[in-house]
């Protein structure tokens, strides 16, 4: 599955389906400056100029290429309370997990306390 | 109830074998996502919002006691302790992982089942009336038929690749409560009128979709014993001359209306009239084998009315209620067909827990000769239950939330998972449900309006098939938000009719409304006992259209 082929606007942040799992995750910057996935939407890396575009879009490409993730693409973002919040409902949905089972989900925190150790 | 034999116990069990095989050289690599995906699509595995999800086939939506339990005990080890039954009458799981799907797989192949054609461009599920076998105006039990469909078509290697996936119903009765007449297929036994043989009905290129069409009669009276040749002249004309080229003009609904009727039907004989039909058709002792099994069970003698029923009813309103709206009349005097309500008022359409899942398991095993069934409309039946039985069932199913009074009622909602769940979805389907089933939870109210279906789908690929709702809700995006169109007029029944749409997109929040109108202007108009649908054929769509446009003027 190829990422999508148009960039969004900008700021954006990079997400797939762990390949695994399923689960939801998001391009973030580990700690030596190289990304990871984390499945914590909070902790998104976002991307504000081309070259931080560039970056995701390689990073989703090698990704792919590599058999760790699926349906990964970038999604336009807008900023809410210091957090990456994606502009299109659909998006959104994958932030948080079904509206009408707000136990379950990211929204619930699942997966959420393995963020920082990758997909 | 069908039972496998050594064929389809062996090659249940490949498949599953061969699916673990593809699942691990996904893992390690050597299965790209390109290689990968048409394969787990046969075997049921899509890649939704937030999960994998995996789509169990239910075969002509009858289960038993053993297979309820298996799945309940899938949804509590694999996924998050409920599934999703469709309109398909299949269920589906929402969150299993990739590195699961090879076991769960197994699991079901201990008790018969399995994902097989559930996906893909290949027949898929057969469907059948929910109440085969025990309807009153059945003329033959379609499960014997729907089941040798079902092994002919599994793994047919000449229509595994077809343009684009294909739907089988069959039903016995004269109601059509199986929406033939929305399938690719429908088939529909009955009695030749100078011979008194029973034969099918035929009919072909129905679908919803973004393109919806009722199906239309090609055979009037098909012999029973040329069904196979016959559907396989069908699905050569169809393999051979349905687009390729275009995904949105693939289903056979399109070539019918390409080509015309007459031309469809022309080309199916010719075919028809060249095939070997003895090669092709069942060998009658197979069909006698496969019939044998759906034999009814063994009823006690009983007489017509229960008076224990009768007394309960009496001492207990709402029961009574219940029973008036949830149970159906049987061919075996005193017993009843029960629909389990998958719609409680405030819960997703067609969910059920695992414990709920045991609860209809034990219900069925104690009361209902282990048989059970999923309907189109997303509920459960316990088919063979003996009406002195009732309050006790009814008492057993309220404590665990499922014993709603409304089959068939304005909140007995079909609704398909939609942007919750669903990649496709483009916009939300069931919180509209939701909001539905509060406006209207009022039980007297509920009553009075009386039959009235509503169907909302998701996406225009109708999974809720919301153009055959009396009320039909497509949820689309326009313009970056979730907007919902309200059709009217539509039917599942044998007059199947695609409704029409009533106006604008309406934002979710004003849906509720909208519907809330909608039913004023019939209780303002109805005649007499007119139901709802029968309301709008007399008046036509023109008092509902103004009333809902007051709602969309307001909003504009």
């Amino acid at each position: 599955m190829a990422a999508a082929p148009k960039r969004p606007a900008l700021p954006a942040i990079l997400l797939a389906n762990d390949l695994l799992d399923g689960d939801i995750v998001f391009a973030t910057a580990g700690a030596e400056g190289a990304l990871i996935w984390t499945r914590d939407p909070a902790h998104a890396l976002v991307a504000n100029d081309d070259k931080a575009a560039e970056q995701l879009e390689a990073y989703a490409a090698n990704q792919l290429a590599t058999n760790h993730v699926v349906d990964a693409y970038l999604v336009d973002v807008a900023i809410e309370a210091g957090q990456p919040v994606p502009r299109h409902y659909r998006e959104r949905m994958k932030t948080l997990g079904p509206s009408n089972r707000p136990d379950l989900g990211k929204q619930a925190g699942e997966g959420i306390e393995r963020a920082e150790q990758g997909a | 109830m069908y039972r496998y034999d050594e064929f389809d116990e062996r090659f249940v069990r490949e498949r599953v074998a061969q699916f673990r095989d593809q699942v691990a050289r996904r893992l390690d690599g050597s299965l790209t996502e390109d290689e990968f995906k048409p394969l787990r699509l046969k075997n049921g595995v899509y890649l939704q919002l937030h999960a994998y999800m995996l789509r169990i086939a239910v075969p002509y939506g009858t289960l038993n006691s053993r297979q309820l339990r298996q799945l309940a005990l899938i949804g509590e080890k694999y996924d998050r302790g409920y599934g999703h039954f469709t309109t398909r009458t299949n269920l589906q799981y929402n969150w299993p992982k990739l590195r699961d799907i090879p076991d769960i797989l197994d699991l079901l192949a201990d008790v018969e089942m399995h994902c097989i054609q559930t996906s893909g461009n290949c027949i898929r599920n057969v469907t059948a009336d929910h109440f085969a076998g025990v309807a009153q105006d059945e003329i033959e039990d379609p499960r014997p038929t729907a089941e040798l469909i079902r092994q002919w078509s599994s793994l047919h290697p000449e229509f595994s690749y077809l343009p684009r996936k294909f739907k089988i119903a069959v039903t016995g009765a004269e109601h059509d409560r199986a929406v033939i007449k929305a399938h690719d297929i429908g088939l529909r036994l009955r009695r030749h009128p100078d011979t008194h043989e029973i034969c099918f009905e035929v009919s072909v290129g129905g679908g919803l979709g973004r393109t919806p069409m009722i199906g239309k009669v090609v055979r009037d009276y098909l012999p029973k014993a040329d069904l196979l040749a016959y559907l396989e002249a069908v699905m050569r004309v169809y393999n051979l001359e349905g687009r390729r080229d275009n995904k949105y003009k693939a289903r056979v609904k399109i070539l019918v209306h390409e080509i015309g009727v007459e031309e469809f039907t022309r080309r199916v004989e010719e075919e028809f009239a060249r095939l070997d039909g003895p090669s092709v058709n069942a060998d009658p002792a197979e069909v006698a084998r496969i019939a044998a099994y759906f034999a009814p069970p063994s009823y006690e003698v009983l007489p017509e009315t229960s008076r224990v029923l009768e007394a309960t009813k009496a001492a207990n309103p709402a029961f009574a209620r219940w029973v008036e709206t949830n149970t159906t009349p049987h061919k075996a005097p005193g017993y009843t067909a029960l629909t389990i309500s998958l719609k409680p008022i405030g819960e997703a359409p067609g969910d059920a827990t695992s414990e709920q899942m045991r609860l209809v398991a034990d219900l069925a095993e104690q009361y209902s000769h282990d048989e059970l069934r999923v309907t189109h409309a997303q509920n459960l039946v316990l088919p063979h239950l003996r009406q002195r039985d009732l309050f006790t069932i009814w008492q057993k199913l309220g404590e665990a939330g499922l014993a709603s009074a409304n089959i068939g009622l304005i909140t007995d909602i079909i609704a398909c998972p939609g942007l919750d769940y669903c990649a496709l979805a483009t916009a939300r389907s069931i919180p509209i449900a939701q909001a539905i089933q509060r406006r209207f939870a009022d039980d007297e109210r509920q009553r009075l309006i009386g039959e009235l279906n509503i169907k909302i789908s998701g996406c225009i690929n109708a999974c809720g098939h919301h153009h055959i709702g009396h009320i039909g809700i497509l949820g689309l995006e326009k313009r970056g938000i979730e907007s919902y169109q309200i059709t009217l007029g539509g039917e599942a029944t044998e007059n199947a009719t695609i409704g029409e749409i009533l106006g604008p997109g309406l934002a979710a929040e004003d849906v509720p409304d909208a519907i809330g109108r909608i039913v004023d202007v019939y209780l303002a108009e109805r005649q007499g006992n007119e139901s709802f649908i029968e309301s709008v054929r007399r008046l036509g769509l023109a008092p509902f259209k103004a009333a809902f446009q007051e709602v969309a003027n307001a909003v504009a």
